[in-house]
């Protein structure tokens, strides 16, 4: 979208091919005894000095001006939907998102884009929030990165919010760094923790090199400062009666909704096990286990429990269990209220995506694994053992 | 078709720490491995063209002069050839510089199809595939599991959200970014480890690229890190001794009746 362009002065181009040399693109051509540039110009600056007889002009559009950051205010969330449904990590960036609106004094703002949406937007009116901004188009009913990321790119550029949040979902992660790059801004992933400056910045504060360290991240000087949040890392709000606000709905700009992926289908996941990121109990297995069967018992005790079975990385690694199982900073970040931990050592990696649960309890043989340095209740003790016998207690059969 | 793969050479992150004193990160003595995801991205790479029984696959990695290690275990893969970026004016780039630099080299490069790994695993961001998409204002397809068919033009292919998969046909050229169950990375041969180790590297560096310095490295990324810390620890809590297994179960159990969820 840069209105850059190099120009070749046909009266001063002798067509001695130098500047094609000096070009990293192949962006110029020869026609005749005249070089023309072509489109994989990058304006890069490359061929002007090459060229002896000063025929070549690059036009490099204006600078764009240091962004006006007392432009842009205002909190907004993005109001991620599937199927038609406001997912829950939306409630969850309204909780975060009120209390940073409360501290700059400004106000909080959902944006849902999608089809048929107006019954959950007025849902939405109902917590915290000081209005929802809703862009109805058939197109945008399913998620596609090129059209959402456009829409909301096109939404930030003339609203100017100071900060954006969203969930760092397949869909939040997959457009959302689109938006940034479009938009120019900064954008810090899966943020654990975020907070207002004395300058009145957003700190972002986030796990990194596997969970082993977290990092503060600024965006000082670009707007909006952009950031995704996990689901089930900060606590949702609460329907609260509302503002008092109202909702802005909004067509989207034809030119916006092209897309060149196209929908084929969709395949449920088959497996029949409780979503691991809603369930209130989890039963979780790791390398411990020595073998996919194992795997049973832990079913046996979810099951009677009314939780859902996780694993370590260790145990998807070694094919015990499909990925979609997985616990950890490579896998979800769970937070139930009850986490049981068999025969998992506790690697940070791991750690990092559980120990915000309630309560933990672990079962491992080894006295001295690092995942005792977070259970609630520990056993040091053999799971083959320990499972079984509770799941008698529970009145099963192991 | 021309295959390209955009690599990361990472530290294996379970060994990372910080050093308390200094508040910097200790990676002396740490590995450098390839980025596991970006392994997959090479197999996948390295599979495409042995489908179609044509082709280029070209691996390329924005790093310090090291990384060329990293591009030549790609190489005792499969991978045909590899490009270095390297240079002082890369330093310090967060995702959306490191992600013009990638696409940059991706212009010169003129790929049909980019694949990479869905993130790595020091940044955890995955924010560079669909950064390099966007640069160039190409399509994408992010946690791609599985490319049902790929030919110039078109690409059809599998992407895991959270509830299940979505099947999309992505114009081409796109960025692909792939997750583990896409399949399962071969070991290098010894034909494989000897071409790695003969390879010639190509390493371009910000003017080879033509990027406009202020937009790449340090300088143009728009994120700065504020300060990096250990994470806080959550307490160890009750061990509970018991005499048996049994035992051992009986108070569990009790503990779990005793917080009415089940």
């Amino acid at each position: 979208m840069s209105d850059n362009a190099l120009l070749v002065n046909p009266e001063k181009c002798v067509g001695c091919q130098v500047c094609l040399k000096a070009c990293p693109f192949g962006a110029l051509e020869m026609a005749g005894k005249l070089a023309v540039v072509n489109a994989n110009c990058a304006f890069c600056g490359a061929c002007p000095p090459a060229c002896k007889f000063g025929a070549i002009t690059l036009v490099k559009a204006e600078k764009e001006a240091g962004v006006n950051l007392t432009d842009y205010q205002g909190v907004w969330v993005f109001g991620e939907q599937i199927d038609g449904v406001v997912q829950g990590v939306v409630h969850e960036l309204i909780g975060k998102g009120r209390e940073l609106a409360d501290k700059l004094g400004v106000p909080l703002s959902v944006l849902v884009l999608g089809h048929g949406m107006d019954g959950q937007c007025r849902d939405l009116l109902a917590y915290p929030v000081d209005q929802v901004i809703q862009v109805d188009d058939p197109e945008l009913e399913h998620y596609a990165s090129e059209p959402y990321a456009r829409v909301v790119s096109d939404l930030i550029a003339r609203r100017k919010p100071e900060i954006f949040l969203a969930g760092a979902t397949a869909i939040g992660r997959g457009f959302l760094a689109r938006v940034a790059v479009a938009v120019h801004t900064g954008l810090t992933a899966d943020c654990t923790g975020l907070d207002i400056t004395e300058d009145r910045l957003l700190l972002q504060t986030r796990p990194a090199f596997g969970g082993n360290i977290m990092a503060s991240i600024l965006c000082a000087r670009r707007r909006p400062q952009m950031s995704t949040v996990r689901h089930k890392v900060m606590p949702a709000a609460a329907k609260d009666g509302g503002r008092g606000g109202g909702i802005e709905k909004l067509g989207a700009d034809g030119k916006l909704l092209a897309s060149r992926t196209k929908r084929l289908g969709w395949l449920p996941e088959l497996s029949e096990t409780v979503n691991l990121v809603e369930a209130d109990i989890i039963v979780s297995g790791g390398r411990g286990l020595g073998r996919p069967e194992s795997f049973r018992m832990l079913e046996k005790l979810a099951k009677l429990l009314g939780g859902a079975v996780g694993s370590s990385r260790a145990a998807v690694d070694s094919g015990w269990m499909p990925y979609s199982h997985q616990v950890g900073q490579t896998g979800k970040t769970v937070q139930p209220k009850l986490y049981i931990a068999c025969g998992i050592s506790g690697a940070v990696q791991h750690l990092v995506g559980m120990q915000s649960s309630d309560r933990i309890i672990a079962i491992n043989k080894d006295k001295d694994a690092p995942i005792f340095g977070v259970a609630t209740y520990g056993v040091a003790g053999d799971v083959f053992e320990v499972v079984p016998a509770m799941i008698r207690e529970l009145g099963g059969e192991p | 078709m021309h295959i390209a793969v955009c690599i990361k050479q990472v530290p294996d992150t379970t060994e990372v720490r910080i050093n308390p004193e200094t508040n910097t990160l200790v990676r002396e003595g740490v590995k450098s491995i390839v980025n596991p995801f970006d392994a997959y991205a090479i197999e996948e790479g390295v599979r495409i063209r042995e489908r179609l029984g044509e082709g280029k696959v070209t691996v390329v990695t924005m790093g310090p002069p090291q990384a060329d290690s990293a591009l030549r275990e790609a190489i005792a893969v499969g991978a045909d050839e590899a490009v270095l970026l390297c240079g002082r004016a890369f330093a310090g780039a967060d995702t959306w510089a490191t992600s013009l630099t990638l696409a940059l080299a991706m212009r010169k490069l003129r790929p049909d199809v980019v694949l990479a790994g869905k993130q790595a695993i020091d940044g955890d961001t995955a924010q560079v595939g669909p950064g390099i998409s966007c640069h160039l204002d190409w399509p994408q397809a992010c946690y791609v599991s599985k490319i049902r068919d790929i030919r110039k033009g078109e690409a059809i292919v599998e992407c895991l959200m959270e509830t299940g998969k979505e099947v999309l046909a992505v114009e081409l050229p796109a960025v692909l970014t792939v997750v583990k169950e896409i399949n399962e990375p071969r070991l290098p041969s010894f034909k494989g480890k000897l071409r790695a180790r003969k390879a010639v590297i190509a390493v371009w560096d910000d003017q080879a690229i033509g990027a406009d310095p202020e937009k790449i490295g340090l300088k143009g990324s728009p994120t700065a890190v504020n300060r990096i810390f250990s994470p806080p620890r959550r307490g160890g809590g009750e061990m509970i001794a018991a005499a048996s297994a049994g035992d051992a179960a009986k108070l569990l159990v009790a503990k779990i009746k005793e917080l009415r969820i089940a």
